[in-house]
């Protein structure tokens, strides 16, 4: 399952996208991001039917992606985002 | 030499005159639906004010989100060259610049002759500009002008979670039904709204003081909420610093002429 | 049937049985409660097949709304005591506030789920627009989601966001849809502006401008469709396609995204509305079948 993470407003799109199927609930990405906005889950709110472990976007921060990932995107240039470089599946992506 | 700059943004259309690198005239009127007609008044007022014949000026430069209406301007600049000339003619050393309007917010990184090297620009959504403290006044039955005063006089910390203006305005409604002393309220709508301008500046990377420009800056509640969120003793604003990006604009014509 | 005409952007409430079962009839009662932001779903089960539903507006209390809710689809049903209930399950943007459930479940699994039974398992693409939220997903032959999105941070294209045009032009929301064709001459283009609060600003210009209350929906509703297919096409259109939630019975939004979509929509008896609480109710069954439900 895509899992896409975030929102489209009149300034723009924002979305992180987790693929599901690739993703192997390890926590990695939680582990490195700066402010906390993976979580890992035992159980996939979206999919009930799943039984292995899951990462999703907490829900506090879901709608602030955009001001949020700031840190990790500079306007000057695009550094390796540090959860797209963990996810050693990878199963994260973002679309901007 | 006499030049002027007019700034025809979503709310206000802004004619600054410039001689000699003294402001000698200004003047504000609303732009309503009929931006030309805007552009004609206010460059007439401030022309009165500055007690000359439009004749006079030898260089007229547009910017804003009207400028295209600007039909008199020899020269049209965009709203980010505009602001950080605006930054630097009233602060030399500025090298960080925000201006927040009714319907944009703006963040640049400017060098030391006021050329942009680096901004963003939170246009288009209601939630990151002017607007949003104004539409959330209204549900508070507030003035916008009494909103920031009204933040000043709370310590207290309420989250707000929409992130969107009319769902933000809910939010609001939902906080008066519950009770909660409206200044409050108003301290947590200054700050959320201030997370969000310091959150794009953050975004250029903070780079020595801070310049405010545009009408948001004439807010009280708004930069005491941006000062604190930055950690910054002072955030530096020019006198009425809504007419900050027309005197970049007369500032430009000057430099060219 | 119950209605409130004192507020004219609200629509009318409703609750149904099924005259063809009989609860007594049933093994396992499931139940599914969808808490939205303006409306709150029940739909009570009999061995994964619909017996009956309430549908009622969410009150400023989310646990009141979902017991109002329930209580209204038991009426419904006449005199089924509510201990008889196996499984229940909470959904929606209200979903943690379902005292009475036994476990929640997020609107992107339920809606799938839910869209699977009221249309039909070739369903490979949902849209549900609620009140404060968009859904856009994709799913399989058995109603589990491939792909999805939901963007609830924004109002542009929402129910609140047309209720907000609606209450600015001062038409009853369920008008919006008819009146948006009453204009003379040629469909007008769509309002520019995608926030919500510039929008109406930008209405305000045009009825200024002289244009008829009707051609301003008609562009806001275009504008509505525009948006809403943007996050559509974002998770991608793939047939059959069907539409859940209140804006589907909008047709000055339904009529204008169709032709961006490029295909028929499903049609279906069921009130679109309870979609979310029917999955729900599936999975309560679900789980029940795999004895998990409440011991008696």
């Amino acid at each position: 399952m895509l899992a896409n993470y975030g929102y489209k407003d009149a300034s723009g799109d924002y979305f992180i996208t987790i693929d599901t199927d690739k993703c192997n609930g390890c926590g990695d990405c939680a582990a490195v991001c700066p402010v906390d906005l993976f979580a890992g889950m035992d159980e996939d709110p979206n999919d009930p039917l799943r039984v292995e472990p899951v990462a999703i976007v907490a829900g506090t921060k879901k709608n602030k992606v955009k001001y949020e990932c700031n840190p990790c995107k500079p306007e000057a240039n695009r550094p390796p985002l540090p959860c797209v470089a963990a996810c050693a599946t990878a199963a994260i992506s973002h679309s901007w | 030499m006499i030049t002027a700059g007019i700034d025809c943004g979503a709310k206000n259309t802004k004619t600054i005159i410039l001689d000699k690198g003294k402001i000698t005239g200004k003047a504000l009127v609303a732009t309503g639906f009929d931006q030309e007609k805007a552009v004609r008044e206010s460059l007439e007022k401030a022309v009165a004010d500055a007690g000359i014949r439009t004749e006079d000026i030898e260089k007229i430069c547009g910017t804003g989100s009207g400028r295209n209406a600007i039909a008199m301007a020899d020269d049209k600049i965009n709203e980010i060259k505009a602001m950080a000339k605006g930054a630097v003619f009233f602060f030399p050393d500025a090298r960080t610049v925000a201006d927040v309007g009714a319907e944009e917010g703006r963040a640049a990184k400017i060098n030391a002759s006021g050329i942009p090297e680096d901004f963003a620009i939170n246009e288009k959504c209601a939630a990151g500009a002017g607007t949003f403290i104004e539409s959330m006044g209204r549900a508070l039955e507030t003035p916008l002008d009494e909103m920031g005063p009204l933040a000043l006089t709370s310590n207290k910390e309420i989250p707000m979670n929409a992130q969107c203006a009319i769902f933000a305005e809910s939010e609001v409604v939902g906080l008066i039904h519950a009770n909660t002393a409206k200044n409050d309220i108003s301290k947590a709508i200054h700050d959320a709204m201030a997370s969000r301008v310091v959150s794009m500046i953050r975004r250029i990377g903070i780079n020595r003081e801070v310049v405010m420009l545009g009408g948001v800056g004439n807010n009280p509640g708004f930069l005491e909420a941006m000062r604190r969120d930055l950690s910054l003793d002072t955030i530096w604003i020019p006198e009425a610093p809504e007419f900050g990006s027309a005197v970049g604009a007369a500032a430009a014509a000057a430099e060219d002429a | 049937m119950t209605e409130d005409k004192k507020e004219f952007w609200r629509w009318t409430e409703s609750n149904w049985k099924n005259p063809d079962m009989e609860w007594k009839d049933a093994q396992f009662i499931s139940v599914g409660i969808d808490v939205g932001s303006v409306s709150s779903q029940a739909v009570i089960m009999a061995d994964g097949q619909v017996l009956a539903y309430g549908n009622m507006r969410t009150g400023s209390d989310s646990p009141n709304s979902a017991r109002n809710a329930l209580n209204f689809a038991m009426e419904a049903l006449g005199d089924m005591p509510e201990d008889r209930m196996d499984y229940c399950i909470g959904t929606g943007y209200g979903r943690v506030n379902v005292p009475f459930a036994d476990r929640t479940i997020t609107e992107i699994a339920c809606h799938a789920r839910g869209a699977n039974f009221i249309y039909g398992p070739n369903v490979r693409t949902v849209l549900d627009v609620g009140g404060q939220d968009i859904k856009a997903i994709q799913c399989d032959e058995k109603g589990k989601v491939t792909n999805f999105l939901m963007n609830d941070k924004c109002a542009a294209g929402t129910g609140r966001g047309m209720e907000v045009f609606a209450d600015m032009l001062g038409v009853s929301i369920q008008e919006v849809g008819d009146r948006s064709f009453e204009f003379k001459g040629e469909e007008p283009p769509a309002v520019s502006s995608t926030c919500v609060v510039y929008a109406k600003s930008e209405a305000a210009g045009l009825l200024r401008m002289g244009w008829a209350r009707e051609k301003v929906l008609a562009a806001y509703c275009k504008a509505m469709a525009e948006r809403i297919y943007s996050l559509v096409e974002r998770v991608g259109v793939k047939s059959e396609f069907a539409v859940t939630g209140g804006m589907a019975k909008n047709r000055g939004v339904m009529d204008r995204i169709m032709p961006l979509i490029g295909m028929d929509r499903l049609t279906t008896p069921w009130d679109t509305q309870i979609a979310g609480a029917v999955g729900a109710a599936l999975f309560s069954h679900a789980l029940c079948m795999k004895g998990k439900g409440r011991k008696k």
